[in-house]
């Protein structure tokens, strides 16, 4: 790994940041850009909570009791694009900021003003979004993935701004991702090699690809919804010549690689906790970037194992079934590698190393039900159901959140100059770790007992599993409570935190103090 | 402990209440159906070994491999030899789970040589059924009633899985199901049969089932198609080939019979009592989804009827009529005239005239329906 | 305060071009799907062309039956169904089905039928002659007509297609379309 010959102290004594809400406005520093996006991400997080609050509310018990069929599908709806578009992935975004500059050596991103913008877009994207649940007709109904005709002929004026603020995100996203490109490409201190990257960096590097070469692709297809609702076209309107399976093929083009956009950085924040609390280097640290790149490649080639039950020939039906099948041999590798990182390492079981081992596991559950999934004579059993509703919530809750939490954890010290109050982290880790999966596991058998999703209400053989899943859902959004508290906490004080507090960690960030001076390496680092 | 999902798992099974509720997929009714569940249960198995190894061996990690235990950590972070093993290895588990599934897509993907051919379009939020070989058609809608849903009345065993009319095929015989929409698209699905195909507006799908067993089998619309969603359940009577052969026979004769009557009946007059009797019948079943039992619509989405528009206007009956028997191009309103009787379509407009004080004073006659359908 | 700012220009310049390529490519995606799916068959649509029926070696060594579905979309009042259900056909064979349609409703109106194939693979191998799918067909109020559609199928159409049902679904375009230039049409007929 990387070395640190030389350091610099000399900015330290700079360390002025300007103030007032001047500062936050007009920043073109990684860190408070970054900061920004973690604040915006919690807040996002706790919303989409919200709704799904509200969800398993009235999923409590079979009969409608608190909400009316049409809000419950927008509740539905906006917690899906809230979660991916304003939790998740700036989440991502966020820690990309904050830590790929002091990685790699750099002082900054490469394009700081750009930056700025990619962040201050958003609230205002998130505005619109939510601000159209407020309108006449109420907010988007039709599910996250949006299908014409539902969204088109038959929905309300609400389409319009979901495509807005959809277009809004997408900018935000793509202008993230070239600034993330060049930022490693241009600006990897001396010695830095491709090679010698930190994994996250590289997962990083790999997910920024992934979204610049799909993102502009969801926005022709919003693009197109809304033309064909208010423009006359015909895209996905049979009756004018178009195919309403064809907006299937162009969302999913970009939605595969998307959920691999979601989870490509978490592989990089677990590759840097294991080995930090294993006190073991990475096991093979080039087959983890080979896995990845192949990853994301294969991700291009398998969109329509969403559209099996559509009507697809045979023969496009088996080519994604074995696409889709063989994503499971990189993944396993990286499963594998982490494992026999962990094998007669020296582990001590902080709260980072929490998330990290819990990760490993549910993930790799999540990767079980994609595995079957995948499987297209069984997926039309499964297709539609709460099955999927399991895998997904698995892959991306106690998998992208908790490797979001993880990273939190982590690198909390580094940010804040305090230690987190490891009581209370603790407890946020294991009641979170027990509601989630009272929450999610149940839902793989609503869905092999045949419950399809997105309905408010259903036949009274789902009751005691859904009664189980609500009761779990109120826990774990309870437990990120205790995380609101544990951050807000930790920002204000604690026990002051060593330049590099855990004793396993590598990598450049742990070699500046704690906390990291707003200007780090201005002067670029030697890398061994 | 990493174990909590395997413990809740078990907790879970033995909970009483649980174990009554189905944790596993169906087996089914038919060859395909069982097919599938055992491929479901394969890769289940096959995913179960994988997950106790990996499982197994972090477990044994956490355990052996803390600090505490093995305080000096060892230094290797890369062997080719195992890197190349387990790649190779779940690439051949792979291949193993693909060739079972290969074949049983390709037998599900053979509709050839059917014996009964049904035309199933989705519409929201029903089913219409229309059988190919015989002049028989019909809607299929949700029969529970609407207090059970709002917690007034117990809900009843079949509760949001029942139907005025299920779809009736024979067993033994190769059923094809050619599945359309009339607007967005919606999913038909029967657990029983494996069998799940989209309705895709402007396109038609094919799909096939062969039962082996007579009995009801239910399931559910598996794509959100707005609103009543979660109430447009799929009912399907598979009856033994003798008996459906007789029942489709009678139903052909039930069919031509009511049109025959439907026009008998345009001589006869009802009166207000069975107007508004029957006309409240209809509009609960079939027009309060959208413009609410109390007739007060939904803002900006469905009109009111109460004390507004057409409904009182008493120079606007025919207009009412028109838009009742044939919808309003560009909206969500449907054109009721193929879907009601005409005895029924009088009834309704009637009691929409009159209800929620409205109090037009007129009586609608299937005569009246009449004279606007052919106009 | 650094001493070099490498030339990110370049880079940001290829980059922004990728991005504004793949939204091209969005696009691109419309007429690559129609093409794909007219060489394929794959989601069961047939050409929007009359197809001109060169003579072909009629295959009398087998039948191939052809069923007829029709389906209103949500809000047209017509009536609208094949004069037969289905029949037998020697592929390379011509043959004309009638259609009915009439429009029961007091305005003139106009509406498009909408072909579809299953199984799609069958589309492939389908010629229409002609059809009253090729154009928007007006309609007098209260008026009723019989609109041909003549057809043959390809001799060299795969042995494991016995039977496959072509099905027309009608859409009112009436909304689109204004009054004078449907009267116009129906004046031409």
């Amino acid at each position: 790994m990387s070395t640190v010959v030389e350091e610099t102290h000399h900015d330290t004594h700079h360390d002025h940041k300007p103030s007032g809400i001047g500062r936050w406005l007009f920043t073109t520093n990684h860190k408070d850009i970054g900061s920004m996006y973690l604040w915006l991400s919690f807040t996002m997080f706790l919303v989409g909570g919200a709704m799904a609050m509200v969800i398993r509310a009235e999923l409590f018990q079979p009969g409608l009791q608190l909400v009316e069929p049409q809000f419950f599908n927008q509740m539905t709806t906006v917690h899906g694009l809230v979660m991916i578009f304003g939790a998740v992935m700036p989440a991502f975004t966020g820690l990309a900021n904050w830590m790929i500059p002091m990685m790699i050596g750099a002082p900054d991103m490469a394009l700081p003003r750009m930056n700025n913008w990619s962040f201050w877009i958003l609230p205002f994207a998130f505005m619109i979004l939510l601000g159209s649940l407020f309108m006449e007709g109420g907010g988007p109904a039709f599910g996250w993935t949006a299908y014409a005709p539902l969204s088109t002929t038959y929905s309300s004026d609400s389409t319009a701004l979901f495509v807005f603020s959809v277009h809004i995100m997408g900018i935000s996203s793509i202008m993230s991702a070239i600034n993330v490109i060049v930022t490693i490409m241009n600006m990897r201190a001396p010695g830095m090699n491709y090679m010698k990257m930190p994994l996250f960096v590289w997962t990083w590097f790999i997910t920024a690809f992934l979204l610049i070469a799909v993102m502009p692709v969801l926005a022709g297809a919003v693009t197109m919804l809304l033309t064909d609702k208010y423009f006359g076209t015909s895209f996905f309107d049979a009756a004018g010549g178009g195919d309403p399976v064809m907006y299937q093929h162009i969302f999913w083009f970009f939605g595969h690689p998307e959920v691999y956009i979601m989870i490509l950085p978490s592989f990089g924040i677990i590759s840097a906790i294991i080995p930090a609390f294993a006190r073991k280097r990475l096991f093979g640290y080039s087959s983890m970037v080979y896995a990845t790149a192949a990853i994301a490649l294969l991700s291009f080639l398998v969109w329509a194992h969403h559209m099996f039950t559509t009507g697809m020939p045979v023969f496009a039906e088996l080519f994604f079934m074995y696409c889709t099948m063989l994503i499971a041999v990189p993944t396993g590798v990286k499963i594998f590698n982490w494992v026999a990182t962990m094998w007669r390492g020296s582990m001590t079981f902080e709260t980072p190393m929490l998330f990290a081992l819990a990760f490993v596991i549910l993930f790799t559950i999540g990767g079980f039900s994609g595995l079957m999934l995948a499987i297209t004579p069984a997926d039309f059993q499964y297709h539609d159901t709460y099955f999927v509703v399991a895998h997904f919530h698995y892959v991306l809750v106690t998998g992208a959140i908790f490797s979001i939490m993880a990273a939190a954890y982590y690198w909390l010290p580094k940010w804040t100059g305090h230690m987190y109050d490891s009581t209370l982290a603790k407890t946020h880790f294991w009641t979170s770790l027990i509601s989630v999966n009272v929450l999610f596991f149940p839902m793989h058998f609503a869905g092999l007992a045949g419950m399809p999703r997105r309905i408010p209400d259903y036949a009274t053989q789902f009751a005691d599993i859904n009664q189980i899943a609500s009761i779990g859902g109120f826990a774990f959004g309870l437990s990120q409570l205790i995380f609101l508290w544990v951050a807000i906490k930790c920002v204000k004080g604690g026990e002051k935190a060593a330049a590099k507090p855990w004793e396993g960690a590598e990598g450049l960030e742990w070699t500046v103090p704690s906390p990291a001076p707003y200007h780090t390496f201005e002067k670029p680092p030697k890398v061994e | 402990m990493k174990m909590k999902p395997l413990w809740a798992l078990l907790a879970l099974t033995s909970l009483p209440a649980v174990a009554q509720s189905r944790l596993n997929m169906t087996q089914g009714v038919t060859e395909v159906s069982n097919q599938v569940y055992d491929l479901h249960m394969i890769i289940f198995y096959i995913c179960c070994v994988i997950g106790a190894i990996v499982f197994g061996l972090m477990f044994i990690s956490i355990i052996r491999h803390r600090k505490s235990k093995n305080p000096k950590p060892a230094n290797f972070h890369e062997n080719v030899k195992v890197e190349i093993a387990w790649t190779i290895v779940p690439l051949l588990i792979l291949a193993g789970m693909a060739v079972p599934a290969t074949t049983t897509l390709i037998a599900m993907e053979d509709t050839a040589d059917a014996d009964v051919t049904v035309q199933i379009t989705g519409s929201q939020w029903k089913w219409h059924y229309k059988y190919f070989e015989n002049d028989v058609e019909y809607f299929s809608r949700l029969a529970t009633q609407q207090e059970q849903i709002n917690n007034q009345f117990e809900k009843g065993e079949n509760y949001l899985l029942e139907v005025d009319r299920p779809l009736v095929i024979p067993t033994d015989r190769k059923v094809r199901f050619l599945v359309t929409s009339d607007d967005v698209i919606h999913s038909w699905w029967v657990p029983d049969f494996a069998v799940k195909k989209d309705a895709n507006p402007g396109f038609i799908n094919e799909t096939w089932t062969r039962v082996d067993e007579p009995g009801i089998y239910r399931g559910q619309c598996a794509e959100l198609c707005g609103k009543d969603h979660g109430f447009m359940p799929v009912v399907v009577i598979a009856k033994e080939p003798a008996e459906y052969e007789k029942w489709i026979t009678e139903k052909e004769e039930e069919q031509r019979k009511a049109r025959e009557r439907e026009q008998e009946l345009l001589a006869m007059e009802m009166s207000e009592d069975e107007l508004m009797d029957l006309g409240e019948k209809i509009y609960n079943s079939t027009c309060s989804a959208c413009h609410q039992a109390n007739g007060q619509g939904v803002d900006g989405t469905f009109p009111a009827l109460a004390g507004s528009g057409v409904a009182v206007d008493p120079e606007a009956k025919d207009k009412h009529i028109d838009t009742v028997v044939n919808g309003v191009t560009g909206t969500a309103m449907q054109a009721f005239g193929s879907q009601l009787s005409m005895r029924e379509l009088a009834a309704v407009i009637t009691y929409e005239r009159n209800a929620w004080g409205n109090d037009t004073g007129d009586l609608i006659q299937a005569a009246d329906i009449n004279e606007v359908m052919n106009q | 305060m650094s001493e070099q700012r490498p030339d990110n220009s370049i880079l940001v310049k290829r980059l922004l071009l990728t991005v504004a390529g793949m939204f091209a490519f969005g696009f691109a995606l419309v007429p690559l799907y129609d093409v794909f799916c007219e060489v394929t068959g794959f989601n069961g649509r047939t050409s929007n062309e009359a197809a001109v029926y060169q003579q072909v070696e009629v295959d009398e060594s087998r039948t191939v039956t052809v069923q007829f579905l029709t389906r209103n979309a949500k809000g047209i009042p017509w009536k609208f169904e094949p004069s037969i259900k289905q029949v037998k056909i020697h592929p390379g064979e011509v043959k004309v089905v009638n259609f009915l349609a009439g429009n029961p409703t007091s305005s003139n109106m106009i509406a498009q039928a909408i072909p579809s194939v299953a199984p799609a693979e069958a589309s492939l191998y389908l010629n229409k002659v002609e059809c009253f799918c090729f154009n928007q067909q007006p309609l007098a109020a209260g008026a009723e007509t019989e609109m041909p559609m003549q057809f043959y199928l390809d001799p060299d159409i795969p042995d494991h297609i016995t039977t496959f049902t072509l099905s027309y679904t009608l859409y009112d375009m009436t909304a689109n379309t204004s009054a004078e230039a449907i009267a116009q049409l129906l004046k031409t007929e």
